[in-house]
């Protein structure tokens, strides 16, 4: 059986697992709420510039944007990784990056390559560990992105998407950026505190969405009344939809923030119950062998007073 | 006097919404004015733009807007920015240091957030 003082210390060493599992779970749990009350704040404005994005898509009768137009040999395809900075998060990271590796031979089955970015620390090792090629990375800011984040990775993956993939190979064609056809992005959907997604979506070329029949029907009535477009119309979707790219992926790291610190909540109190279940089996071993030790003590005492009685007696 | 609903968003939040009798903004073609009833327009604003809102009440709200759309359209005018501040919210001394910046954005964003508070103060 095993010795009490070894016991006592793993005891001890489980009660503080605890207590930093408790913390985490804390800190966790304050943070979902932000989180949410971030993607609740950031609705009005990609709930406005989906509508005027709209808008103007229907408006411009002959639209010849890149950003809403198919490609007719789409050769490489972008994906955006979206993982956690730090771990203890259960299987969220697992799940983000299973989904992007499907969504990567779904690609190549189709005939393009993927190419991947990736946000967040996680999955950049991810990558890194199996020496797979990452084209670009953000990390840093997973639990609490900003726009101005979500701007810099945009303005990357919208340069590449521009340049499109007129490339031959791994050499960069004439404009000199190695460029893609398609933008996907994979992200994890904050169902609910017990639930979260992982979700693949395509960002560009952008198919414009419409929550209801009813909205779409609203957009097209809306376009009867005549805009006037200051500057052209061309040239406000050409700055718009860089735009419009840059709320996605907004919309998309918000999410992801809440969903990670729900996901890191779950994980962390599955292993405070573990961490007390430890706890209080050692401590039931702990007991068996503080009692019989007692137990061996007393008789060994017993034993000993009788030994000596027997030994005074034969003096007699 | 005739009113319209105004929204003024950025992307992280929602600075202000309400009812408004005068909006005036500048967009990439010169500045415009906005009372109900104007016709349905879609409009880039300047980098490091002022929007200023006359409310029916009478207050006057003041933003300074960087990197944004216009969009009127039957007695609703959204004012979509990537980054606003209301003129009460501005660090006037900050926005005095970001005036000496490297980078010309920062400074005419520097130049919109002064502006703001002047013309709030």
């Amino acid at each position: 059986m095993a010795q009490l003082r070894e016991l006592r210390a793993r005891i001890k060493s489980a009660q503080s697992f605890k207590k930093i599992f408790k913390a985490q779970e804390l800190i966790a749990t304050s943070r979902i709420g932000k989180a949410q009350a971030r993607v609740e704040q950031s609705k009005p404005y990609a709930d406005e510039i989906t509508k005027v994005l709209s808008l103007l898509a229907s408006g411009v009768a002959n639209v010849d944007t890149p950003l809403l137009t198919e490609r007719a040999q789409p050769k490489r395809a972008g994906v955006i990784v979206v993982t956690s900075d730090r771990g203890l998060c259960g299987g969220y990271n697992a799940n983000v990056l299973r989904a992007a590796e499907e969504l990567q031979s779904l690609l190549r089955e189709q005939g393009k390559t993927p190419v991947v970015y990736v946000v967040g620390r996680k999955g950049l090792n991810f990558y890194k560990f199996r020496q797979r090629k990452v084209a670009a990375s953000w990390t840093g800011f997973s639990e609490k992105p900003s726009y101005a984040e979500a701007a810099e990775a945009g303005r990357t993956v919208v340069e590449a998407f521009l340049a499109g993939a007129d490339d031959d190979g791994e050499n960069p064609g004439p404009d000199g950026v190695l460029g893609v056809d398609e933008l996907h992005i994979v992200y994890t959907e904050f169902v609910s505190m017990l639930s979260q997604k992982p979700i693949a979506k395509r960002i560009a070329p952008l198919a414009l969405e419409y929550s209801s029949e009813e909205e779409a029907a609203a957009a097209r009535a809306e376009l009867r009344s005549a805009y006037s477009f200051e500057p052209g119309p061309e040239k406000l979707l050409d700055d718009l939809l860089p735009k419009y790219i840059n709320t996605r992926i907004y919309a998309a790291l918000l999410e992801s923030a809440a969903s990670e610190s729900a996901a890191r909540r779950t994980a962390m109190k599955a292993a405070t119950d573990n961490a007390d279940e430890l706890v209080r089996s050692f401590t039931r071993v702990a007991n068996q062998v503080r009692q019989a030790q007692i137990t061996q003590e007393i008789s060994e005492i017993v034993g000993g007073v009788e030994a000596l009685a027997a030994a005074a007696g034969s003096d007699d | 006097m005739a009113e319209m609903s105004v929204q003024l968003v950025a992307v992280e939040r929602r600075l202000w919404s309400g009812s408004a009798s005068f909006v005036v903004a500048q967009t990439t073609e010169g500045e415009i004015g906005l009372m109900a009833g104007h016709e349905p327009v879609l409009g880039q604003l300047v980098e490091g733009g002022v929007v200023k809102i006359t409310t029916t009440a009478g207050e006057t709200v003041i933003a300074a807007v960087h990197g944004g759309f216009l969009s009127v359209n039957a007695d609703n005018v959204s004012i979509l920015a990537e980054s606003a501040e209301l003129s009460g919210e501005i660090d006037v001394a900050a926005a005095r240091r970001d005036l000496q910046a490297e980078d010309a954005d920062e400074r005419a964003r520097a130049a919109a957030r002064l502006r703001a508070a002047d013309s709030a103060a």
